[in-house]
């Protein structure tokens, strides 16, 4: 019994060791091999950092405060965080190679979670990227909309405040618990108008077991903070005078209730029909917004659609799918644009309605949730 | 049994009549995806002698200073394994350092060196064949040469063939295989000359 446990000692302490030492030797490499010292990245010609190189440029970007959109957090499986490296970039790594067309190579367009920063640096980035960062925001008010979707007003503490275009969305970190065991990240909508920077509102509809929004319904309270990083996306408004029609469904309201409050604010008054659908009057909301949208904008039209009708109550609106309505509400399919937010699926069912009734491909916006 | 085979003998012998490639066909995963170019293979080829010969070495010290005195020789494996892939870390940090185009070429076959087969057979059969501290270093010197020797060879001869009218079915793996049966076949000639056991 006794030599086991010697052996056991004498096994762990060995490998222990081996480990151990082999550690050290391989931090002191790294802090001498591994370091490339101070090096300056330039950015837009503009702004001049000087930063420890030797780490991906997303992570450098990252600690200078710049947020480049990444879904998969720097693994290099995503191909989201392309940037312009204009110098001291270098050839393209394997990694890289998978994301970047050849178009792309030859404006230097870069994987910047894979590329190293060795050398002095030379990106550009478009602006509205500098617009995105972490916020710690305030959850002020939660009330339901619905039985089953939430809306919930977001508020920036102390100087912070975030400008964004109606119809961008946010990511909110979920913090770990029983559901995930780590930090994840979920984006949604902005519902309220841009005008307001220092606070804004999503809409969220419960599934079940959904990471985010279980955690949304049953576990988050008013006065929690909670971070969230954004704004993203470029679902918003064109700037043409087209007609425009928008469709969704359910919590897809967000994203075209923050553009018709932007539109009634600055007094865009194009020619615009809503059709929203649900499945029963249970499931409508915000209603009497819609209507009040409807005076201050004249040629704006709301349009909700019941899908599955109760015959015991009374329902004056239209009834059946969008796409069946979809031929009655579309004059000048020539003419107009469509604004659409809804599950991929049903998307794609309205983009192939849209098109059979003569609205060209590039006219069709959509954000779509999953 | 290796008394009789100096340390000389030994390091021509791993090259030449033992090749680990193209005798025990060890390491043969890299041998096939690098040895497009011949740079890229001399590249790796040489990260090979580096790593093999340094960890034949470190492994000998560690299991004869280590692991025999206290009987821990169900060990080895994990040991001689981590001790690799340290090594190869460093390998990796030097050449990003030194030279990017090398870097870039040898993509991620840089860290499959730890899982480099042939590495890990260099340090057994040391153990294996008893070889003394000064065998082991040249045996694991020789064996990284003539590795080297492979996969330039075959990478000379696939540059050659990349003008060649390969059938189609054979394009890629299957012809490279067929040459490393016929490159393993010529250097069964040397045989006769010295063996290793």
């Amino acid at each position: 019994m006794d030599f086991q446990w010697i052996e056991l000692v004498q096994s762990v302490a060995v490998v222990c060791g081996i480990a151990t030492v082999l550690a050290i030797f391989m931090v002191i490499a790294d802090a001498t091999i591994g370091n490339y010292g101070k090096k300056k990245l330039i950015i837009n010609n503009d702004k001049e950092f000087e930063v420890e190189a030797g780490h991906s440029v997303l992570t450098t970007l990252k600690e200078q405060g710049i947020f480049i959109p990444s879904a998969c957090g720097g693994r290099g499986s995503c191909g989201l965080c392309k940037l312009q490296v204009d110098e001291g970039g270098g050839d393209y790594l394997p990694t890289e190679l998978p994301w970047i067309t050849e178009e792309e190579q030859k404006e230097n367009i870069r994987l910047c979670c894979q590329l190293k920063m060795k050398n002095d640096l030379k990106v550009t980035i478009p602006e509205e990227l500098f617009n995105i960062r972490e916020y710690e925001v305030k959850v002020d008010k939660v009330i339901d909309l619905t039985h089953d979707i939430k809306g919930i007003t977001f508020a920036f503490q102390g100087d912070d405040e975030m400008d964004f275009k109606a119809g961008q969305f946010v990511q909110l970190e979920v913090p770990e618990y029983d559901l995930c065991e780590e930090t994840i990240y979920r984006a949604y909508s902005i519902a309220s108008a841009p005008s307001d920077n220092k606070r804004f509102d999503l809409q969220i509809k419960y599934v079940s077991n959904g990471i985010c929004t279980t955690y949304v319904h049953k576990h988050m309270e008013e006065g929690e903070t909670i971070t969230m990083n954004g704004p993203y996306g470029d679902f918003y408004l064109s700037d043409t005078d087209s007609e425009l029609i928008f469709m969704a469904v359910g919590s897809g309201m967000a994203p075209i209730i923050s553009i018709l409050l932007d539109m009634a604010e600055k007094g865009i008054d194009r020619k615009a029909t809503f059709l929203f659908g649900v499945r029963t009057m249970k499931d409508l909301f915000i209603v009497d917004e819609l209507k009040e949208l409807e005076k201050k904008l004249p040629n704006f039209k709301f349009v909700p659609t019941i899908s599955r009708p109760d015959e015991t109550k009374q329902w004056d609106g239209e009834t059946g799918r969008l796409t069946e309505i979809l031929p009655k509400y579309l004059k000048n399919p020539e003419k107009t644009e469509a604004y659409l937010c809804a599950g991929e699926n049903v998307i794609n069912s309205y983009k192939a309605k849209l098109m059979e009734l003569g609205i060209p491909e590039d006219k069709i916006y959509f954000d779509s949730f999953g | 049994m290796s008394e009789g085979i100096g340390v000389f003998g030994i390091f021509f012998a791993a090259i030449f009549t033992s090749n680990i490639l193209l005798t025990l066909y060890l390491g043969m995963c890299s041998f096939l995806a690098v040895s497009r170019k011949v740079k890229t293979a001399i590249g790796l080829g040489f990260a090979v002698i580096f790593v093999m010969t340094a960890t034949s070495a470190l492994n000998w010290l560690v299991y004869y200073y280590l692991i025999k005195p206290y009987n821990l020789d169900y060990l080895k494996y994990i040991v001689f394994i981590i001790i690799i892939a340290a090594f190869v870390q460093l390998v990796e940090m030097i050449i990003e350092r030194v030279s990017e185009p090398l870097y870039i070429a040898l993509g991620i076959f840089l860290p499959l060196i730890t899982v480099n087969c042939a590495i890990l057979g260099v340090s057994l059969f040391m153990i294996i064949r008893n070889y003394t501290f000064s065998q082991s270093i040249s045996y694991g010197l020789g064996s990284g040469v003539g590795w080297l020797i492979a996969i330039v060879a075959m990478a000379g001869i696939r540059e050659k063939l990349a003008h060649a009218r390969v059938p189609k079915g054979l394009e890629g793996a299957g012809i490279t295989l067929i040459i490393a049966g016929i490159m393993a076949m010529a250097f069964m000639g040397f045989t006769g000359m010295m063996g290793l056991s």
